[in-house]
């Protein structure tokens, strides 16, 4: 079941506090966040966010594109395996 | 056969079936189609007049359903945004692999397609005969 559209968009609020003070200054500096559950609102729009994978912060670079997803849905938490040699050629693809 | 919008629909077939050719209509919309241009659900294809496949026409047209070409493309667009974005979606598109969570240690063949066996590549830069 969806979320009620009454509540809006979940987004954490030490995280919300965070970009509200980055728009006021109009400072662009990535974000660190733990935060995976918190969907991407218009506000988030040309910020960078570091968000946390389980081991590392992956950056993301938020566009127009992205409002209505959530940050984790970015920052994968599975590296993807395949069989063979792991030769220079075969890493390009 | 007889011609709606641009797509072939049989002939030998009840009108309500007929239409379901269309890519986009299905029973339900089928169903709506046919009430609002006031036609026999029952009626063979082939046994439609000229005016009953215009109001056929016009049914579909003034519904707003998104057939054929336009519901493609649609599609198409989603997932082409699902990919630029780089989300876990796309990215599951992107692969091959099933986007919904299932698992993919077995089963999965509707996606992944026939079975590949991989046997072991050896490093051609690795050196041969040294354990």
């Amino acid at each position: 079941m969806g979320r009620s559209i009454k509540k809006g968009p979940f987004v954490e609020g030490h995280l919300m506090d965070k970009i509200v003070k980055l728009n006021a200054t109009s400072a662009k500096k990535p974000i660190k966040t733990w935060s995976r559950r918190s969907m991407i609102t218009p506000d988030f729009v040309g910020h960078t966010f570091n968000v946390h994978n389980g081991k590392m912060f992956l950056p993301v670079f938020v566009t127009e594109n992205m409002v209505g997803h959530r940050l984790g849905e970015f920052a994968l938490t599975r590296t993807f395996k395949k069989h063979g040699a792991h030769t220079a050629k075969a890493e390009a693809k | 056969m007889p011609r709606i919008l641009g797509v072939d629909i049989p002939g030998e077939k009840r009108i309500d079936i007929s239409l379901r050719y269309i890519y986009g209509i299905g029973p339900v919309n089928a169903k709506a189609v046919l009430e609002k241009a006031t036609i026999d659900a029952s009626i063979r294809a082939k046994d439609l007049t000229e005016q009953q496949l215009s109001q056929i026409v016009h049914a579909i047209q003034d519904g707003k359903y998104v057939i054929e070409g336009d519901l493609r493309r649609e599609l198409g667009m989603n997932l082409k945004r699902l990919q630029a974005i780089k989300c876990y979606r796309g990215v599951r598109h992107l692969r091959g692999l099933p986007v919904r969570g299932q698992r993919t240690s077995t089963n999965a063949r509707t996606r992944k397609g026939p079975r590949k066996t991989v046997g072991v590549q050896r490093n051609p830069d690795a050196k041969t005969g040294i354990h």
